[in-house]
């Protein structure tokens, strides 16, 4: 388990090394996330790697962990609206109705261009 | 300390302690009250989480800084956790790698609806610019969005809200609103889930589907990059 947490943030650690080192515009934890899926694959390739986490399903396990409780980690930031309270009482309703149509336009021409393209390609549905 | 029970409300307000166990109760509260409903759309636990400790915080006069000196060892979790999507990822591997193609092309339509749809009806409604330039990165997951913000000369913790309120409003219409189209293909649906609505969206498709919450994984990691690029672009071109 600690050495999982470890791996975890290894890898963002380099992540964000890298990517402040090289100006990327990317944030550093999804260049983490590219890392820790190389090394797993890595893994099942060269059974050298498979050891400490990355072995009984150790980073795994951990990792549903961390993913199992994802939307607490919004609420710290969320709670920040509180400091935003004079802007939403003068505009708030404007900026609401913006974000909720936006949303709802977006999930649609995703969901859409998805379904279409992969009916172009003549995939059957998933389930 | 003995004599004034006030002392001990002044110290212990002031310490990471008592605000930590708040956002961890809360949540816990209303996490229970969203299972208890098998996951209603309207019972979002971070919606219902955000509003009790913004009451709280209100009505005992303390201010989001001293709450956040206990709420950021929560909060920085987000980094990790974005780290974990490693894992579903992996373990899908082969059909994600079957829908490469559809899911880029779809990549690029959401980011530049996402982005251009914001812009425009913000720009409509008549909002203050540094407004707009906050509004603009609202689709991708916070850190991001403020780091973009921050680089337009906009306001990086409006930028925050906006993020938040975004993926509350999507995780909340995104089950019923993809009913109605009749796409059932969990893929897709997931996908449209992240993009539009980051790791909130991604926390929603995760509790309706495996599959559903994989795709909405890269969906938001992808769009994080795309946005990065998208967003200086569209408001050098879109905004007055």
């Amino acid at each position: 388990m600690l050495g999982s947490l470890g791996l975890i943030l290894l890898c963002q650690l380099i992540g964000e090394v890298v990517v402040h080192g090289l100006g990327l515009p990317l944030p550093g934890p999804v260049l983490g996330l590219l890392l820790l899926l190389i090394l797993l694959l890595a893994r099942d390739r060269f059974s050298l790697l498979a050891r400490g986490p990355l072995r009984n399903d150790g980073v795994e396990t951990a990792s549903k962990g961390l993913l199992a409780h994802l939307s607490l980690l919004f609420v710290p930031a969320g709670v920040g609206v509180v400091q935003k309270l004079d802007l939403l009482a003068s505009h708030g309703i404007a900026i609401v109705l913006v974000l909720a149509l936006s949303v709802v336009v977006t999930l649609l021409a995703t969901v859409l261009t998805f379904r279409l393209v992969s009916r172009l390609l003549k995939q059957q549905d998933a389930r | 300390m003995k004599d004034n029970p006030f002392s001990l409300w002044v110290y212990l307000s002031q310490s990471p302690l008592l605000w930590l166990t708040v956002t961890l109760l809360v949540y816990a509260g209303t996490d229970a009250v969203s299972l208890a409903t098998r996951r209603h759309p309207f019972a979002n636990p971070v919606l219902h989480a955000m509003w009790i400790i913004g009451a709280f915080l209100l009505l005992t006069g303390t201010s989001y800084t001293t709450y956040f000196a206990g709420a950021q060892f929560v909060h920085f979790l987000l980094g990790p956790a974005t780290v974990a999507l490693a894992v579903p990822l992996y373990e899908n591997r082969k059909r994600v790698v079957s829908s490469i193609v559809p899911m880029l092309v779809a990549l690029v339509a959401g980011s530049v609806t996402a982005v251009v749809s914001v812009v425009l009806l913000a720009e409509f409604a008549g909002l203050p610019r540094e407004v707009v330039l906050s509004l603009a990165p609202k689709s991708v997951t916070a850190g991001v969005a403020m780091g973009i913000a921050e680089s337009l000369h906009a306001d990086p913790s409006l930028a925050a809200v906006s993020v938040i309120l975004t993926g509350i409003m999507g995780a909340i219409i995104v089950t019923p609103l993809m009913n109605r189209t009749g796409v059932t293909d969990y893929r897709a649906r997931g996908f449209a889930a992240g993009l539009a609505a980051h790791g909130i969206g991604t926390a929603r498709a995760f509790q309706v589907d495996e599959i559903a919450g994989v795709f909405s994984g890269i969906a938001m990691s992808l769009n994080a990059l795309v946005t990065s690029f998208l967003v200086p672009l569209a408001v050098t071109l879109l905004v007055r």
